[in-house]
């Protein structure tokens, strides 16, 4: 009986502001594994599709940057939670985009079950480790906090499709951005897969929106977009990074340039912090005490 | 004051045969009318087109603000942009007016002062109108006397809807008449159905021409304070109406969409609607209105975006 049953093909869809759309342009292309055989059709995303996913991800970023810290880091821990029961997907998909062993497939995605974790843990930290009280010569508290910047365009890498894809990804909402994450052109699957974790995560749709195609044409526009604060170039190579990094100029975006490591295809290193606070704002606020000593108070 | 187009005396000379009259009028294909309406809303509307339906649009709106927390401050505010709608680009054209409620009229008014842009108040106990003619017509008195152009009134949908048309039809008449200025001009009078509230199509055609019959200079939709506004279909149907009415009186009449309009592609539909409709002739903001106040910063975003090639965003319009 199962040999006369039929295929069940699964349609890749994006993922924008916690739905998943076609293409608004109805475009798609071929993706195939590391040996070119062909795999699944994914969405080629255009200009329109980016524009819409920063409406989605503008629209997010006031609750998800208003959410506690504790709160984010519980949702990034539930990501950890539904990806653990998808595993053997997620190793299939990996295997294949990447031309990996079962094994070293499955290795991949444990370490990318475990980054979601580590940057869950680090929701309510980072406050206390780039923020504080900083001394001034007058009455003042000075206590300086970190702020998400806003709407941040990630590129991710092309090579590592999801434990690079997910080491870029989960910094940046960690600390309350939310992200348009161009997916890596030749193996945009496990993204869209990702995707659909997202959705099952208690994540609010929009917080992070997931586009597949070609790289350079979806990140032009939004490197000029006016709406969008942030963009990481990781996924992008010397020549498209110079001329993101000029368009982003215009509204003075803050850019994130490829790191040493992106390109590669392992991604397990020690993440470190540098990815979380790439993308923050320091907000200093002075709050006078009153003249030191007086009435013997000295706080 | 005001008569009835002759072509209507017949049919306004009692109520039983005024609800012959409309209930006459030939029933609305429901499915039809939404499938024209969503067929027109596909059109590719790029470039050049683009260019123009914003510029149109912008043009065409009835700045609105109706807040129970409006002040004098937000409504010279919004005055300010009415009038120049994108400081950074003076080409962008002026709205063609200001909408507000009665007690906010003279500050619009000599916020516009020779500005162009024309003052529109809301009035008889706008939005539900549940109150007596007496109040409502010195609720337009009031408004003309602080010099506004236009009158947005609204019909008493509960007579309307129990079938006392005569009654709808002789109050529009009275605020008609209210609308006269001593030096024989008359403020403009858009009337306002609430179609969210007249449940089929078939009320909001009767609603059309007894507006119409009334001697309506604007046909509108809604009031913008229920949950459904103006759609598409709603504003279709009084395309037609205003088309036909003219055909057979040559009155010419204009319509009025409000509530619900926020995008610029919203806008580009139903001026592609009035377009296939009503005709060109109405493609002026003498005849067609946009009752909105969000639609302007996307339609301001979208034209940022054909002068730079940029997608802008919302920091780069105001918050009103």
């Amino acid at each position: 009986m199962s040999d006369n049953r039929l295929s069940v093909f699964k349609t890749y869809k994006l993922y924008v502001g916690g739905k998943f759309p076609r293409s608004e342009s109805g475009r798609v292309y071929e993706v195939t594994d590391s040996k070119g055989k062909w795999l699944a059709n994914a969405p080629q995303s255009s200009r329109k599709d980016a524009r819409d996913a920063v409406v989605a991800a503008r629209k997010a970023f006031g609750g998800w940057s208003g959410a506690t810290a504790y709160n984010r880091g519980q949702i990034l821990y539930r990501i950890a939670e539904m990806l653990e029961g998808r595993k053997d997907q997620f190793v299939r998909e990996v295997a294949e985009a990447e031309g990996l062993s079962k094994s070293k497939a499955a290795a991949v995605v444990d370490a990318a079950i475990d980054r979601w974790v580590w940057y869950a843990g680090w929701t309510d930290k980072i406050g206390q480790v780039v923020g504080g009280a900083n001394p001034v010569a007058g009455p003042f508290f000075n206590l300086s906090t970190p702020e998400p910047t806003g709407v941040v365009t990630v590129l991710a890498p092309q090579k590592s499709s999801f434990l690079g894809l997910v080491s870029v990804v989960a910094p940046v909402i960690a600390t309350g951005n939310t992200a348009v994450v161009v997916a890596s052109a030749d193996s945009p699957l496990p993204a869209l897969s990702l995707g659909e974790v997202l959705a099952t995560s208690d994540l609010p749709g929009g917080v992070v929106n997931i586009l597949s195609g070609r790289t350079a044409e979806i990140a032009a526009p939004l490197a000029s977009h006016q709406d969008v604060n942030a963009i990481d170039l990781t996924g992008a190579d010397a020549a498209l990074a110079k001329e993101l990094e000029t368009a982003a100029a215009d509204n003075l975006k803050r850019v994130l340039r490829p790191q040493p490591v992106d390109g590669a295809a392992d991604w397990t290193a020690d993440p470190g912090t540098h990815r979380l606070t790439a993308f923050l704002e320091t907000k200093t606020v002075w709050h006078p005490t009153g003249a030191l000593g007086v009435s013997g108070s000295s706080y | 004051m005001p008569t009835t187009a002759p072509a209507f005396s017949d049919a306004t000379a009692s109520d039983s045969a005024l609800r012959r009259f409309l209930h006459g009028l030939p029933g609305v294909d429901a499915v039809g009318l939404e499938a024209r309406a969503a067929s027109l809303g596909t059109r590719s509307i790029k470039t050049t087109a683009k260019a123009y339906a914003i510029d149109l649009a912008i043009s065409m709106i009835d700045l609105t603000t109706l807040e129970g927390a409006d002040t004098p401050g937000k409504v010279r505010a919004l005055a300010a942009k009415a009038v120049n709608p994108d400081p950074t680009d003076r080409t962008t054209p002026r709205t063609a007016a200001v909408c507000v409620y009665p007690d906010m009229a003279a500050t619009a008014v000599a916020a516009l002062a020779g500005s162009g842009v024309k003052v529109a108040s809301v009035a008889t106990a706008f939005p539900a109108g549940r109150a007596a003619l007496d109040v409502k017509l010195a609720d337009v008195r009031d408004a003309v006397a602080a010099g506004v152009d236009e009158i947005d009134m609204v019909i008493d949908r509960g007579a309307f809807l129990s079938g006392r048309y005569l009654k709808v039809y002789e109050e529009i008449l009275a605020v008609k008449a209210e609308c006269a200025r001593a030096d024989g001009t008359d403020a403009r009078l858009k009337v306002i159905f609430e179609t969210g509230e007249l449940s089929t199509y078939d009320n909001i055609r009767r609603a059309s021409w007894l507006g119409m019959m009334a001697g309506a200079d604007f046909i509108k939709t809604s009031t913008g304070k229920v949950g459904t506004n103006a759609t598409p279909a709603n504003t279709l149907l009084m395309l037609e109406a205003v088309r036909d009415f003219r055909a057979q009186t040559g009155v010419q009449i204009g319509v009025k969409p409000a509530g619900g309009i926020r995008t610029s592609k919203d806008a580009v539909k139903f001026l592609v609607l009035v377009n296939e409709t009503a005709g060109e002739d109405w493609l002026d903001n003498h005849w067609f209105r946009f009752g909105a106040s969000s639609l302007l910063n996307d339609l301001l975003m979208q034209r940022q975006k054909l002068s730079t090639g940029r997608y802008s965003g919302p920091d780069y319009v105001t918050v009103d």
